[in-house]
């Protein structure tokens, strides 16, 4: 028979590297490829350090010390974690149904400008309790419906979530500039900075921190179970799952999406308000300065578990109070210091790719075998 | 046998995927100007053996021989090279190009393509073999037998020797599989060698020269058709001998009509007329076959009558009972919830069990109480009840899991339908939808769900059974209605037609109108 054909394409050669799917791993193997992870993040970084002339093991030693070392650092460390926490839970509640609200941010400072109007204008009206509490509903009900708004468009007329909440982050945030440049100017003709908070409509402090990290870890158990026990937690998982399930079964899509959108804007808004009137005690530009897109990351690396993204967000938290810790002792330039948190982080999100996957390298052995 | 002759040496081959092993040792020769059948059950490892050999996979062990060379093929490109060509159950085609240009898409040539020679050419080729085919015509005017056909000829056409059809029967009428079976021959006859993987007997016994068979991923041997019979090869590929005969208990005598469907019509979001004045009638206590060419508007007829699909025109009477008699409601419009409400137990197992009657990643318990998640008051799920149901079926079903945690997803095909047709059972319907149930089950799951359809039955069940092989639906179904094109072909007493009948009718709307006996 003919088979008059170049063979040269086809070399006997097995491939150099192959990737296969596990088919399960223990919690054990998977925890010591996350260590292994953090020891290759931490020589990486060090190597960083190195080439930047400065002694690894004192920066990070320093680094440690600037975000537990003494009890202000501690606080300082907690009040990075509470804001990055409370989005994660708004961010892994839209994820769950496969949602992909990008908006956390937006809904931050939306619940943050409804808290700030609250406290700005209307402090002398009610007395302390009362103000906070409303300020609080306030900021719940704005964030909602900022996460609301998409989610309707999404439900109704299929529209795309990302770019909406996207650019939903940029309108909340032109209308903070708004407002600092015009009606919330503390002095007209001024320095365009809104006026500092009513002692009245600040949050209290529990242990040097403000309540914020109660209310937070408060939250964490609610969403976790809201998630696991709850109908509409059963209703959340089915639709991201897949909606024609769930249509299958009987259940109203539309209201599924709506609502839990509703209720992860509303967390972001209580994240908001508590920036506003636990942290800062104003409005700002930097008032969610990006933990809405920090949380996106919290969220994944926790796999959507409330109880994981504690931890996560507090060694993040640690990660940035660190680094800025280090700019100021060892002049190390900003960008330099999240260069290397940047790489602890990809390290640690690389990682995952080896506990799902296996590589199987070429055998040493020759391939052209005798017959 | 020299190596002369062997098209394709296969030695040892195993491939793993994480724990399953899909092929273990596998030993197989293919030779020119013969026809060879691939028989074994789903998840032998049929698929997995060719698409090592059209390069798709790259097994973990064993050698591959092509024309007395060892070779190692890496990508399909390779296995091009090689002469080896495959064709898949779905085609690999452009729609908006003709099959000309779909068949010297992607190779060499002049920046100007000269249409007519390649039509000539290609319309050569087609005649030497037997292909029925025009060479100008665009592929989004082709009905799937022409697709599958152009498929062929590309192969043909960029010199395959070797040529590999992965379960290509699936798709077509019993009229365009026997069109394909001669030309399959025909390709012998001019020493090509072909291999064709199938789980079905008959069209082992009427095209092949050998059949290997596979169980389980090891080979359990090689036949000559010529020497060897169905019962023989269903032992081969089964383990031990079984019975093929399905059962048919006798529907009542007098006819209770538990739901009529009256002219339904549904258009899709094109704008197509997917379901075209629909009429029949569903009795308690058989089953009413539904038989076609796939995407005949089976699946929307289904989602139409559970609520799930919008209906433009028509009626759906179902019966319901008050204790003041029966009656029978229009359900159109009405929501699954709604129509749940209105005291119809209706239960359906869609054609996608894992993306529309499961959910792949929860477990038994979690997929136990899809529908009735939200009984029970109060804002928490139960989850004691569906752990209970799903301990329960377990047992009572022989499904093969770890445990009721599991995910569904790790289950095989067989235990989630069983999964998933056990709890539609288990909310004691009135009338059942089933769509293809059997779809890549192996042997004895199919009878399984062949027995639990008819335990329905007998409880004076309605049941709407969509079916692919016409085998099963003319020995299981009292009655068969045709769909073509979204019509109704035909109503046809399943004992007194036959195969070649209801072919007719799947190809032809119009023809068979008088055989109507409902």
């Amino acid at each position: 028979m003919n088979l008059i054909r170049s063979r040269s394409a086809v070399e006997k050669k097995e491939p150099f590297v192959r990737m296969v799917k596990r088919s399960g791993i223990t919690w054990r193997k998977a925890y010591l490829i996350r260590a292994l992870a953090l020891i290759c993040a931490l020589l990486t970084g060090a190597l960083i350090i190195l080439l930047l002339g400065h002694n690894p093991v004192s920066v990070y030693a320093d680094m440690i010390k600037g975000s537990f070392g003494s009890r202000i650092s501690r606080i300082e460390t907690i009040k990075i974690a509470i804001p990055l926490l409370g989005s994660s839970l708004c961010v892994a509640l839209a994820f769950k149904m496969k949602f992909w609200n990008i908006g956390a941010e937006g809904q931050i400072l939306a619940g943050a400008i409804a808290a700030s109007y609250i406290a700005l204008f209307h402090h002398q009206s009610m007395p302390g309790p009362l103000l906070l509490i409303f300020m609080f509903l306030v900021a719940v009900l704005a964030g909602g419906l900022w996460g609301l708004i998409p989610a309707v468009f999404k439900a109704r007329f299929n529209i795309n979530e990302t770019l909406f909440t996207l650019m939903f982050n940029y309108i909340a945030l032109g209308f903070i500039n708004y407002l600092q440049n015009g009606p919330w100017k503390e002095i007209p003709g001024g320095f365009p900075k809104i006026a500092m908070f009513a002692f009245d409509a600040r949050l209290p402090k529990v242990f040097g921190v403000h309540i914020g990290w109660i209310i937070v870890l408060a939250l964490v158990f609610l969403v976790y179970g809201y998630m696991k026990y709850t109908k509409h937690g059963y209703e959340i998982s089915v639709v991201g799952e897949s909606s024609n399930t769930a249509l299958y079964a009987g259940m109203n899509v539309r209201k599924i999406i709506i609502r839990t959108m509703f209720i992860s804007g509303a967390i972001a808004g209580l994240v908001g308000f508590m920036q506003v009137s636990g942290s800062d005690y104003t409005l700002t530009n930097y008032t969610a300065n990006g933990v809405g897109f920090t949380a996106i990351t919290v969220a994944w690396l926790s796999k959507l578990n409330p109880l994981i993204m504690v931890a996560v967000s507090a060694f993040l938290a640690i990660l940035q109070k660190g680094s800025n810790r280090i700019q100021t002792d060892f002049k190390i330039p900003a960008s330099a210091a999240s260069l290397l948190t940047g790489t602890i982080l990809f390290f640690m999100l690389g990682c995952e790719f080896f506990i799902t996957y296996k590589l199987i390298f070429r055998k040493g052995q020759k391939n052209g075998r005798n017959r | 046998m020299t190596d002369e002759l062997n098209a394709i040496r296969l030695m040892d081959i195993t491939k793993s995927f994480g724990d399953v092993l899909a092929n273990h040792n596998i030993s197989l020769d293919v030779r020119y100007g013969e026809i060879l059948a691939l028989l074994g059950e789903n998840g032998s490892g049929k698929t997995t053996l060719m698409n090592i050999l059209s390069g798709i996979y790259y097994p973990d062990s064993g050698h591959i021989i092509v024309g007395g060379e060892e070779v190692s093929i890496h990508s399909p490109k390779d296995a091009h090279d090689l002469g080896i060509g495959m064709i898949h159950q779905h085609f690999k085609l452009v729609d908006v190009l003709t099959a000309t240009e779909n068949i010297v898409l992607g190779l060499k040539g002049d920046a100007r393509l000269n249409r007519k020679d390649l039509n000539e050419t290609i319309g050569k080729l087609s005649a030497k073999y037997g292909f029925e085919i025009d060479p100008a015509k665009k592929i989004y005017n082709m009905s799937v037998s022409e697709k599958q056909t152009v498929e062929i000829i590309k192969l043909l056409y960029r010199g395959a020797e070797i040529l590999i059809l992965d379960e290509p029967t699936a798709v077509l009428t019993p009229q365009e599989s026997e069109k394909l079976f001669k030309v399959l021959r025909n390709m012998r006859n001019d020493g090509k060698a072909i291999v064709i993987i199938t789980h079905k007997l008959n069209e082992v016994l009427a095209v092949s020269d050998r059949v290997s068979i596979l169980r389980k991923g090891c080979s359990v041997g090689t036949v000559i058709t010529g020497d060897t019979n169905r019962q023989e090869l269903t032992e081969l590929m089964v383990g031990r001998a079984v019975s093929l005969e399905i059962e048919r208990p006798d529907p009542p005598a007098i006819k209770d009509a538990f739901l009529k469907v009256i002219d339904l019509t549904c258009v899709d979001s094109d704008g197509h007329t997917v379901l075209d004045n629909i009429s029949f009638t569903l009795n308690r206590g058989e089953i009413l076959g539904v038989a076609g060419i796939a995407g005949s508007g089976q699946r929307e007829l289904c989602e139409a009558i559970t609520g799930l699909y919008p209906i433009k025109g028509g009626a759906i009477l179902c019966r319901g009972e008050t204790p003041s008699g029966s009656f029978h409601e229009n359900i159109v419009g009405k929501t699954p919830t709604e129509i749940i409400k209105k005291g119809v137990a209706m239960a359906f197992v869609p054609e996608d069990r894992l993306g529309m009657g499961l959910v792949a990643s929860m477990d038994m318990v979690d997929n136990m109480m899809l529908k009735s998640y939200k009984n029970g008051k109060g804002p928490f799920t139960d989850r004691s009840t569906p752990k209970k149901m799903a301990e329960h079926m377990i047992k009572a079903l022989d499904i093969v899991t770890p445990g009721v945690f599991t995910p569904i997803s790790l289950l095989s095909g067989g235990n989630v339908q069983k999964v998933l047709l056990g709890r539609e059972i288990a909310s004691s319907p009135s009338v059942l939808l089933v769509a293809y149930p059997v779809r890549g089950l192996d042997i004895n799951s199919s009878y399984t769900i062949y027995d639990l359809l008819n335990e329905q039955k007998k409880k004076n069940v309605a049941i709407l059974y969509i079916g692919e092989d016409l085998d099963v639906l003319l020995e299981l179904c009292d009655r068969i209605m045709v769909l073509c094109g979204g019509k109704v072909s035909g109503i046809v007493d399943a004992k007194k037609t036959s195969k070649d009948k209801l072919g007719l009718m799947m190809v032809h709307a119009d023809s068979e109108k008088d055989g109507e006996t409902a």
